[in-house]
């Protein structure tokens, strides 16, 4: 009898208004990277060159929303992923950049880009290649549905290997407290 | 004023590529190319598309929260920004000289950062590139990739990063965002079962890093001319370098060259930096455009990160990397040395360097001292200086009476590059892309030139500096009538 390997899962990911540390926190499950890629494949994500979502199953999200494109980007993965994963705290209550949520977006800009002084030198960038940005930084959720949560600023390389095992493996994540953090 | 390819003549019917995002490389940037009916390119722009403000939002925090809110500028270098910062704040506390523990735990710190980083930027986001070919399978062209058809490189990779992130998580706390620095030193030391832990792997470390070396090496042997030719462009540099000349990741003086090697200032003290650096603002990049102040912004901008660096010092002061870097910079009559792919090849010597600084200080008895912290008389203004990964990285602080950060100033490694990566993308451009029909494989060539500097587009985005920025009135003739620059710290 021929032995029948089960259809890899397909997994997507992204960085949205984060730092890329949940994605070096990914990465963090060191070794074990190679036993995942034995069970799952990747789609869109920082570490292959596709640009676009396709059909996956699992989707995560690292980062809030903070501009047009992240809320395409993010409406893109919800359309392609059966599972949306929100991953760290930036996804999970938009993070340290929501700390300018208290302040106004233009005066921001203008501090930086368009002082007295700075007179005749550009200004505020605002050329049509550059996204939107929203007044406010958004969690994910306040934009998609989010099937899960993962907390911690970056949540460790041993409670994403779990949680994505436990998903593997069909059971419903649960993060034992060791291995819940929201630093 | 603007360079060739930088803005089209007349963009009106032209048709715009883009590259979006820009794949395996941190953060979020992208590319877009102006194209006439022929596929003649008219116009090439790296932009950096988000906008997040740390300087501003950082305002109001007490300083000693600094060094660890702003490692949440990027997940890949924190290390570098925790550290930046606590050299800052060292000043804001009056410790004028931390002690020998605080200093080699921070040193410890870094170089575990530096072999991370360059470890998971050229394994994990560039071999597949250099061992595939720029234009092979887009399936393949990736780690996974890489894990199937070369499981040795793969599998070295993995674990050279993650012992930098060991030694992290020693000195640090945390693998991504600890605490273990702080202002005027540090809050732990190294426990002597950490010591051995670390000791027990160090040498292997070396050896895999020697190999990483001579993998670039031989990428370059097998394709010399290629090699030396991709995307490459004359350039300034700048970097610290220690008051010896020696390489220092950690703190020197600033030194800037010209693109034949000269010596354009030298051991600068950088707590003046302004005096030397300007900027610009374009409208289609968040990233602003530093220059030398002496050459101003045609002539004067430069490069930063591990091809500045080794260029750049006199020597580097552990004894593999060194013979490495002569070997580097006397191959081929130097032209390896100028190529922007060298880039890989100097980063790799870094990494070396790190795992032989790594192994140096674990013999230190000073790593597990128990003297931690110094303090002094009190001052309002703070600048730290350090050679992240990425190149050279700026913090600075006003902080007042009340332990209130007042004004921040960070200036991060990708910033300083921005014209270059700019530069190197435009050659590509001309090179290879000029007047053919645009393919999947032909575009990669644009991000392969981009993943050269191993850009931190995250940090880019996050903290947007403030160097003074240069102002020129330009009279209907096209003459500059007046110049005027805003001071670094107003
Ligand atoms: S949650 Fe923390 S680690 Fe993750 S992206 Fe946000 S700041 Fe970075």
């Amino acid at each position: 009898m021929v032995e029948t390997k089960p259809r890899k899962l397909r997994i997507a990911t992204t960085s949205l208004a984060g730092c890329f540390g949940c994605h070096m926190s990914f990465l963090d499950i060191d070794e074990r990277l190679f036993d995942l890629v034995e069970l799952v494949e990747f789609d869109r994500s920082p570490i292959t060159d596709i640009k676009h979502c396709g059909r996956c199953d699992v989707g995560i999200i690292e980062g809030g929303v903070c501009n047009a494109e992240n809320v395409h980007v993010l409406r893109e993965f919800r359309v392609n992923c059966k599972i949306l994963i929100a991953i760290g705290a930036c996804a999970l209550n938009g993070g340290l950049p929501a700390q300018r949520n208290h302040l106004d977006l233009r005066d921001c800009l203008q501090e930086v880009y368009a002082t007295e002084a700075s007179l005749s030198s550009g200004g505020i960038p605002n050329d049509p290649e550059l996204p939107l940005p929203l007044d406010k930084v958004h969690p994910l959720h306040e934009v998609v549905k989010i099937d899960y949560f993962l907390p911690g600023c970056p949540p460790s390389g041993d409670a994403i290997w779990r949680f994505v095992n436990d998903l593997l493996a069909g059971r419903t994540p649960r993060l034992p407290h060791e291995l819940m953090h929201y630093d | 004023m603007t360079f060739d390819l930088e803005t089209a003549a007349n963009p009106q019917g032209l048709r715009r590529v883009a590259i979006d995002p820009v794949s395996r490389v941190e953060g979020h940037g992208k590319v877009t190319l102006l194209l006439d009916a022929d596929d003649r390119v008219h116009q090439v722009r790296l932009h950096i598309v988000e906008f997040r403000g740390f300087e501003k939002f950082i305002q109001g925090r007490p300083y000693w929260e600094v060094p660890v809110m702003v490692q949440r500028l990027c997940g890949i270098c924190p290390v570098s920004h925790h550290l930046a910062a606590s050299k800052a704040m060292d000043q804001i506390v009056g410790a004028r000289k931390v002690t020998p523990t605080a200093d080699k735990i921070r040193r410890l710190m870094h170089f575990g950062q530096i072999l991370q980083s360059h470890a998971l930027h050229f394994f994990h986001l560039c071999s597949p590139d250099l061992l595939f070919g720029f234009d092979s399978d887009v399936a393949k062209r990736n780690i996974v990739g890489v894990a199937q058809a070369h499981p040795d490189i793969a599998k070295r990779g993995v674990l050279l990063r993650k012992y930098g992130q060991e030694v992290i998580r020693m000195t640090a706390g945390k693998r991504v965002h600890g605490t273990g620095s702080v202002p005027g030193g540090v809050n732990k030391s190294l426990a002597e079962s950490e010591r051995a832990a670390l000791l027990k792997d160090v040498y292997q470390m070396i050896a895999w890093s020697r190999d990483a070396v001579r993998l670039v090496k031989e990428l370059f042997e097998k394709n010399l001319a290629f090699y030396e030719a991709f995307g490459r462009f004359r350039a300034n540099s700048l970097c610290l370098v220690r008051g010896d000349g020696a390489m220092d990741l950690y703190h020197g003086g600033l030194r800037a060259r010209d693109a034949d090697g000269k010596t354009l200032f030298d051991h600068v003290e950088y707590s003046t930096y302004w005096d030397y650096l300007l900027e610009d603002v374009k409208p289609w990049s968040y990233m602003k455009f530093p220059f030398l102040r002496s050459l101003g912004p045609d002539e004067g901008w430069y490069r930063v990160g591990p091809l500045a660096r080794v260029a750049g010092c006199d020597f580097i002061p552990t004894p593999l990397a060194d013979r490495e870097r002569q070997d580097f910079l006397a191959y081929d009559g130097g032209n390896a040395a100028g190529a922007t792919l060298g880039y890989h090849w100097a980063r790799m010597i870094e990494m070396l360097h790190a795992a032989e600084g790594i192994k140096d200080l674990l013999h230190d008895d000073d790593i597990t001292g128990s003297e931690l912290m110094t303090r002094g008389e009190r001052a309002g203004r703070g600048i730290g200086m350090i050679e992240a990964p990425r190149g050279t990285l700026i913090h600075h602080y006003r902080v007042n009476e009340d332990d209130q950060v007042v004004r921040a100033n960070l200036i991060v490694s990708t910033t300083h590059n921005n014209q270059a990566m700019n530069e190197a993308i435009r050659q590509v451009a001309r090179q290879y892309l000029d007047g053919k029909k645009l393919t999947e494989g032909l575009l990669n060539h644009i991000e392969v030139a981009i993943r050269c500097f191993d850009p931190c587009l995250s940090c880019a985005t996050h903290a947007l500096g403030r160097m003074p920025l240069a102002v020129e009135l330009v009279d209907a003739d096209g003459r500059v009538v007046d110049e005027l620059a805003r001071g670094g710290d107003e």
